[in-house]
């Protein structure tokens, strides 16, 4: 398979990545050969198989509807402080609303 | 001091030959001599190691240590830690400062293993060479012109150059083991489950797996079995009991039947690494094993149906990445998507980026059954290949890498012959099953690794097969010539 530009931008766009308009060729190559190397896939036969989601096929798991976690300020000061921006315990991004 | 087991290092503790924290700053010593040449370390935590060490060993005089107290350790920078950096190989984690421990971080912490510091890692454990860190590419301590595997490639380097006697890793297509075959250290991937995610920063999650890098399988047993154990915190920890893994090293091998995968010695394998992993088997029949041969008929749809379900839920994990509450933001954002976009376009490198545009459109709307659906279905068939295999046999082995570290820079311009490196080792974590690495011997003056795989849960056989061949044969014991010297 061989994706176009506007494809590129359209996926990028999607995973919220901005790339720059140099670069949209290179993207365009790897992901088409990546693609190229997934349609492998399409030799199996798989009509009657069921899919497998995960290893040990688990349920998952539940546990009772309690509060578990209790915070104070002092622990959401201490979570939040990686925050590129926050004020007053909340985390600051631009307007939104105009 | 740097070739002794963790067996040994406890006897010297406990017998005052030594204390925790002479043997702390004995490592970090060896970290700042030999750091610069091999860029393990991303961080060094030196205050933090030898308070810990010292706790070490007030906790031996009072004669309450485990069997790992005192003993330093080093963590894959991916396992947050409480307090210190934990940045993930990426730009986007440059200044993250986790708010808490990983279980595993818990765990290793509660059994008195001063934590030496954070390794070096491909971003986001996507790769397989180490040259996809922001913080640069990890040297192969056999030959500084190579690359030490990845994405793992820090805790294996900082190992074979002796750093540190033991590290943790993660494998999510092998990310433990090919570090370990070219580093020439021991490595093992337990079965899925068997170790806690929680505060493993997220790559695939129905892949993800961590475990242990020793020089020897007696080593891993030790700190797998500290690291192991279920975990409410991860909805995909698994309640099993954990074994003694040490208990079972000695068992006899007699009458051992071990699989050999036609499929691993087609095409591509270098025939280097090929006679090395012939000779291991050979060793394998004296030790009283037998070999049978088998098939894995489904291997070559390994790494396309890897190539989907890694990518695929990487877009989902790293969808966290936002540059709101916590990573990476770009300067003075125009409005909330250009926020996203510019946060995570810069953020992100370039591997990083390829993977989640992959899942992206694997996940994107009509494409779901061709890609994810397929994916799976081809997942339960790899899956059952191993099922019936296991039926005929009690261990499979092979090579864990078609060669052996390769140059710096030599794939990095083409991600699909990095990709094609995994073919070995990305089908065990398709199916969740165990894996290891055992140096077993070298081609062309580089370490290969040969490959254990087990059935679910069965990582004290693993151990003990290549504890006897440890016991029998001395691959392990060799350690690159730069950094052999004792100071």
């Amino acid at each position: 398979m061989s994706l176009t530009a506007d494809e590129v931008k359209k996926i990028a766009y999607l995973a919220r990545i901005s790339i720059q308009e140099e670069n949209i060729e290179q993207y365009s190559q790897d992901l088409s050969s990546i693609f190229g190397l997934v349609e492998q896939m399409n030799a199996a036969a798989t009509d009657d198989i069921e899919p497998m989601a995960h290893p040990q096929h688990a349920m998952q798991r539940l546990r009772d509807d309690v509060v578990t976690e209790t915070t104070d300020i002092e622990h959401r000061e201490k979570l939040m402080s990686n925050a590129p921006a926050r004020q007053d315990g909340l985390f600051l991004v631009p307007k939104v609303l105009d | 001091m740097i070739n002794k087991s963790l067996k040994e290092l406890k006897e010297g503790l406990a017998s005052g030959e030594f204390s925790s924290v002479e043997l702390t700053r004995f490592f970090l010593e060896r970290i700042k001599q030999f750091n610069d040449d091999l860029n393990a370390f991303i961080s060094v935590t030196e205050e933090q190691a030898l308070a810990m060490a010292k706790a070490a060993d007030q906790q031996i005089a009072a004669g309450n240590a485990g069997k790992l107290t005192g003993i330093p350790m080093a963590h894959k920078d991916l396992f947050c830690t409480d307090g210190v950096l934990t940045t993930c190989g990426s730009r986007m984690l440059e200044n993250f400062i986790a708010p808490y421990d990983a279980t595993v971080v818990e765990k290793l912490n509660a059994a008195g293993m001063p934590m030496l510091g954070k390794t070096n890692m491909d971003e986001f454990a996507m790769g397989s060479s180490n040259e996809n860190s922001y913080f640069g590419a990890v040297k192969n301590p056999w030959d500084l012109e190579r690359v030490p595997g990845g994405s793992s490639g820090g805790s294996a380097a900082a190992v074979a150059a002796r750093l540190t006697p033991v590290a943790t890793g993660t494998d999510t297509g092998g990310s433990i083991r090919q570090p370990a075959s070219f580093s020439g250290v021991t490595g093992i991937k337990p079965t899925y489950g068997r170790v806690s995610r929680y505060g493993m920063v997220a790559y695939a999650s129905s892949l993800d797996q961590g475990g242990a890098f020793g020089a020897s399988a007696e080593d891993c047993a030790l700190l797998l079995e500290a690291m192991s154990g279920f975990d409410e915190r991860d909805s995909t920890s698994v309640d099993v009991a954990v074994p003694d893994f040490s208990a079972h090293l000695n068992e006899p091998l007699q009458g051992l039947r071990i699989g050999l995968p036609k499929e691993y010695f087609e095409e591509g394998l270098d025939s280097g690494v090929a006679a090395v992993i012939e000779t291991a088997l050979q060793q394998y029949k004296k030790l009283g094993a037998e070999i049978i041969d088998i098939s894995l008929p489904n291997t070559h749809l390994a790494i396309p149906a890897y190539y989907v379900v890694a990518p695929a839920e990487a877009s989902s994990n790293l969808s966290r990445f936002d540059g709101v509450r916590y990573g990476y933001r770009c300067e003075d954002p125009k409005d909330l998507t250009d926020m996203y976009m510019r946060s995570r376009g810069e953020g992100f490198g370039a591997e990083v980026k390829r993977r989640i545009m992959t899942g992206t459109y694997a996940l994107s709307a009509g494409y779901y059954d061709a890609y994810y659906l397929k994916a799976q279905k081809i997942r339960r068939l790899i899956s059952d290949d191993f099922k019936q295999a296991f039926k005929q046999v009690d261990v499979i082995m092979g090579p864990v890498a078609p060669e052996t570290a390769f140059k710096i820079g030599e794939k990095s311009d083409d991600p699909i012959s990095m990709y094609l490196s995994d073919i070995y080792t990305i089908a065990l974590n398709l199916a969740g099953l165990p894996g290891m690495s055992v140096p077993a011997g070298t081609s062309n003056n580089m370490p290969v690794g040969l490959q254990i795989i087990g059935n679910y849960f069965e990582e004290a056989k693993m151990l003990n097969l290549a504890h006897q061949y440890q016991q029998a044969t001395d691959w392990h014991r060799q350690t690159p010539a730069s950094f052999s010297g004792e100071q």
